[in-house]
């Protein structure tokens, strides 16, 4: 009953979701305040009964009710609860009921927080978003709907896949799809500007909180995916530019020359028509993504089980959402331009050059992901492009960008001098070329990748630090009371740009100077790596809700003194028999020591074990955390509250003067 | 047993005894896999090759059984004294160019490889014409009816 | 200018258009129009005689890669004793990674269509030939020129429409 209530919900949610789109949007057209007054109920009317589904379907996987198909074959009666709720989202329909949970979630959001807005353009955004919710119920109803039932009923389920059965997966995928899907709004609201035909700096400020706060969360969801993979795949690394993973990386960077691209069209009016093109864009790529992952047209560790009738549905309304806004994009941007002027060195000037580069390295990305495609598309046989590829890319493109967050914050608006930033910069600049060029001297040998990679970090650093220098130096009252009187739009920036900085040192550190061993340990041998001595003290059997355990125990200590006891283990799964390896981490600030099992090799006991010792590792995830903490600070300036409050005031104005 | 004998073999268990006890109590180095120094060599390259059998995964984390085999055979050409470009060479004679993650340079990847310095020039080139065209733009002509309501708004405050 | 965004738009749908019938796993054989590498292996059952591709030379021959663990490969043997029994082409089956040597007793409880039964213990010489799962078969031709490779089950329909074309140009 549960699962039929759930699909009944979803096929209202749909009507909902077709009222939201097409009411609103022919009021908005019309001036009908009526027809625009539904767009807000329709909404959060679609995200309850969404969630109501959703709430189904959780149910039946937590009632381990293998009737209900998705069920059967993503889940199992002896795992552990959390993990059954995970399950909910680990297969290709579940994720898509999922993704338009997530939608509806800031459709509704975006109907609470929107009484600023004038009515057409609240209308509108409602509206639009309403559209991509059309299509994407639809798409699930039709295609992948996860309330299919199997009958008769199977009496034990195939198991969720035992690499999602990990702390991993109850998160990543939910932060994942808050930024992927919440850049829909960023795209609704430039769809609305394009729909009306006009676009003043407004628009700017009521898009700009959105769009920095679905950064924020694709940055937490973006690392998170890097971190579990670290974690649970067992190889060390954190990216491997997988098709999969470059999808939600490259709305990353364009969300990114999208927030940077906002700021000079607020505080200057300029870029309307790129702000409004990149907009587009970042919803493209998610969309891109969504397609990428459930096609089948490229081959990835991430893909879900392929479906050619669904990859082609998916592109259909691909090309209709993107094809029809890039329509409305040629036809109505042109009237956009404005004229204001800016100068070599102007702070618009260098988010420009920022938005330059961010674009190539997409664009580059982009290209490396589909080469292979087009390459075997047009007859000319199979080629894969991997990580050797994007690294020797990537880095080189983005570097510069680097540099130039030394050097944006610090410039003025419309105009700025050149030598006057050389003044200002030029001590940091000396600190920070020291840093490269000394630094890896002491770590382990000279290296230009981690060379260039300490002078970048050090230098973003120096810079942060140089713009609080600056702008406290005209604040009033003692230390605290200053940097309490920042704004939060200022801490965010900082904040965000530091995060940067302790990234890339972190990355210098541990892609240069990380190593590896694998060793046969026999029982009560020893092996040193790092500094470290790690003992092998033997297996033990060991047993889990679902799976065999073979526990080993390592003892792991530092001239002589006992640093960490490991206990990595190799599982076999009881119902789909699959093996995996479950690597055993200690970490700190300054590294991962990481252990996992090989293979037994002999009766008495002896393994293969690998052993990693992984520098820096975890200032990656303190990077992502200052990004996120800077840009969830951004979004709450003060500033976007206010406007709130004198266009409440200004709107009041306007009815009583059009009711009088 | 005659009293020299005696003495030799006490004198025997003696100098054996502390051997036996230090086979005993003394820790062993867990040995290496395989020969570090080829080892290393493998990993850095089996890093750029692709597992021909999986989704999408390097030669050297594979667990599959060819890529297992794989490395056997590589392990035993750098040990036969091959160096990198051959080993690469027996292995896209034998799997075409699908085999290596870093795409070889030549006519069908020119677009791939130069791409990126492509994009960095075309929008370098956007970016250049874009700041010539602001520098000398000439501040557009306010609207004498925008500037009138703004003079009210400012008033009444 | 304006219509740029939406120009290279539609080019990349209409790759992604052709890339939904394609499959990206699925690797073309670099040995195409080269000579089939060489090798001598020891037949199973009986370690005194060998194989060599050279003995095929001057016939337009088949050498079909299984294994007695392999699923598919049992399910195109009925199709293989078929067309054994026409005597259309010969059929070589290298056994391939065969650690439990099973190959002997299987064939003589299934039937054998096989002209000759090379033993790949290690899979080495699959590594030659490029192999990457079974079954997987070529046709080589009089040169021994490697013509084809069809990596899968083969059945009627696969080899009516892939291999005998093939067979009718080499004049087979």
């Amino acid at each position: 009953m549960i699962p039929e209530i759930g699909n009944f919900a979803v096929i209202l949610a749909l009507l909902l979701a077709l009222t939201q789109a097409v009411l609103p949007l022919y009021g908005a057209q019309r001036g009908n305040l009526t027809l625009m007054a539904v767009a807000r109920p329709a909404a959060q009317g679609q995200f309850v009964l969404i969630a109501f589904a959703f709430g189904c379907l959780a149910y039946s996987f937590l009632a381990s009710d293998f009737s209900v198909q998705n069920v059967a074959k993503n889940s199992s009666s002896q795992m552990a609860w959390f993990y059954k709720f995970t399950a909910t989202w680990g297969s290709h329909e579940g994720s898509m009921l999922m993704w338009v949970l997530i939608l509806a979630f800031w459709s509704a959001a975006v109907s609470v927080f929107s009484r600023h807005l004038p009515e057409d353009m609240a209308a509108r955004v409602l509206g639009v978003l309403g559209l991509i919710s059309v299509g994407f119920l639809s798409f699930m109803l039709f295609t992948s709907n996860p309330f299919e039932r199997l009958l008769p009923a199977a009496l034990e389920g195939s198991d969720l896949n035992p690499l999602l059965q990990d702390w991993g997966m109850i998160i990543h995928p939910p932060m994942l799809y808050m930024g992927y899907v919440g850049f829909a709004v960023a795209y609704a609201f430039a769809m609305a500007a394009l729909l009306s035909g006009k676009m003043d700096v407004a628009w700017a400020r009521w898009s700009r909180p959105w769009t920095t706060v679905a950064w924020a969360f694709l940055t937490c969801g973006v690392a998170l995916g890097s971190w579990w993979a670290y974690r649970e795949l067992g190889w060390g690394g954190w990216w491997f530019w997988d098709p999969v993973e470059n999808a939600s990386f490259m709305p990353w960077l364009a969300g990114t020359a999208l927030m940077h691209s906002l700021a000079a069209t607020e505080k200057r009016g300029v870029f309307k028509a790129w702000t409004v093109l990149l907009a587009l864009t970042v919803f493209s790529l998610s969309l891109l993504g969504t397609f990428l992952v459930r096609s089948g047209v490229l081959s990835s560790v991430h893909s879900f089980a392929t479906d050619p009738g669904r990859g082609a549905y998916l592109l259909g309304f691909f090309l209709v959402v993107i094809g029809g806004s890039l329509v409305l994009y040629a036809w109505r941007a042109p009237k956009m331009i404005s004229g204001s002027s800016f100068g070599w060195y102007s702070r618009e000037s260098l988010l420009l050059a920022n938005n330059v580069i961010l674009i190539a390295a997409l664009a580059s990305v982009l290209l490396g992901t589909l080469y292979p495609l087009f390459i075997d598309a047009m007859g000319l046989g199979k080629l894969s492009v991997g990580p050797p590829y994007f690294n020797a890319v990537f880095v080189p493109l983005i570097a510069p960008a680097l540099f130039l967050m030394g050097v944006g914050p610090l410039a003025r608006w419309k105009e700025a001098s050149l030598p006057d930033i050389v003044t200002r910069m030029k001590w940091a600049l000396g600190v920070a070329l020291a840093t490269g060029l000394l630094l890896p001297l002491t770590l382990n040998g000279f290296n230009v990748w981690a060379s260039l990679g300490f002078f970048l970090a050090v230098w973003i650093a120096l810079a942060v630090l140089a713009a609080f220098i600056d702008r406290l130096k005209h604040a009033q009252g003692g230390l605290l009371q200053k940097l309490a009187g920042l704004p939060s739009g200022f801490w965010g920036m900082q904040l965000a740009h530091l995060g940067m900085a302790i990234g890339v040192a972190g990355i210098a550190v541990v892609a240069n100077y990380s190593s590896e061993r694998d060793v046969r340990m026999e029982v009560g041998s020893y092996a040193k790596l790092g500094g470290y001595t790690f003992t092998f003290r033997g297996t033990t059997e060991h047993d889990g809700p679902n799976y065999r355990a073979a526990r080993g125990t390592l003892e792991v200590s530092q001239d002589g003194k006992p640093v960490a006891t490991l206990q990595p283990e190799k599982r076999v799964y009881n119902i789909s028999g699959m093996a995996m390896t479950e690597a055993s981490v200690h970490a700190n600030i300054f590294r991962d020591i990481y252990v996992s099992m090989g293979d037994q090799l002999d009766d008495k006991g002896t393994w293969i074990v690998r052993l990693y010792h992984k520098p820096f590792i975890n200032w990656l995830w303190l990077a992502a955390l200052f990004m996120v903490v800077g840009g969830i600070m951004a979004a709450s300036d003060k500033r976007y509250r206010i406007a709130l409050r004198r266009s409440d005031a200004a709107k009041n104005l306007a009815t009583q003067g059009s009711a009088s | 047993m005659s009293r020299i004998h005696h003495c030799l073999l006490v004198m025997l268990l003696a100098f054996s005894l502390p051997a036996l006890a230090e086979e005993v109590l003394a820790p062993k180095q867990a040995l290496p896999m395989h020969d570090p120094v080829i080892e290393q060599r493998l990993v850095k390259l089996a890093e750029e090759l692709r597992c021909v059998v999986c989704q999408n995964e390097t030669l050297a984390a594979s667990p599959a059984e060819l890529a297992v085999d794989l490395r056997r055979e590589i392990r035993e050409q750098m040990k036969a004294g091959k160096d990198d470009q051959q080993v690469i060479a027996y292995l896209v004679e034998r799997y075409g160019d699908f085999v290596l993650y870093r795409p070889p340079f030549k006519p069908v990847t020119w677009l791939l490889w130069l791409g990126p310095v492509l994009f960095l020039g075309i929008g370098g080139g956007a970016w250049y014409m874009t700041l010539r065209r602001r520098r000398d733009a000439q501040p557009a002509p306010v609207d004498e009816q925008k500037r009138a309501a703004a003079a009210q708004l400012l008033e009444e405050k | 200018m304006k219509w740029l965004p939406l120009v290279l738009f539609l080019a990349l749908v209409g790759f992604f258009a052709k890339g939904l019938f394609l499959d990206p796993r699925e690797v073309p054989s670099p040995f195409i129009g080269r000579t089939a590498p060489a090798f001598t292996l020891p037949l199973v059952g009986d370690a005194n005689a060998s194989f060599s591709p050279a003995d095929m030379k001057g016939k337009v021959w088949i050498l079909n890669v299984w294994a007695p663990w392999c699923v598919t490969c049992r399910q195109e043997h009925g199709f293989l004793m078929q067309l054994a029994q026409t005597g259309v082409i010969p059929i070589v089956g290298l056994n391939w990674k065969d650690k439990e040597r099973k190959a002997e007793a299987l064939l003589a409880r299934t039937g054998n269509p096989y002209v000759a039964v090379p033993e790949d213990l290690d899979g080495r010489v699959g590594i030659d030939y490029g192999v990457t799962a079974v079954p997987e078969t070529y046709l080589i031709d009089k040169q021994g020129i490697v013509r084809l490779k069809h990596t899968g089950l083969i059945d009627p329909g696969v080899w009516k429409s892939k291999f005998e074309p093939k067979l009718k140009a080499l004049g087979a």
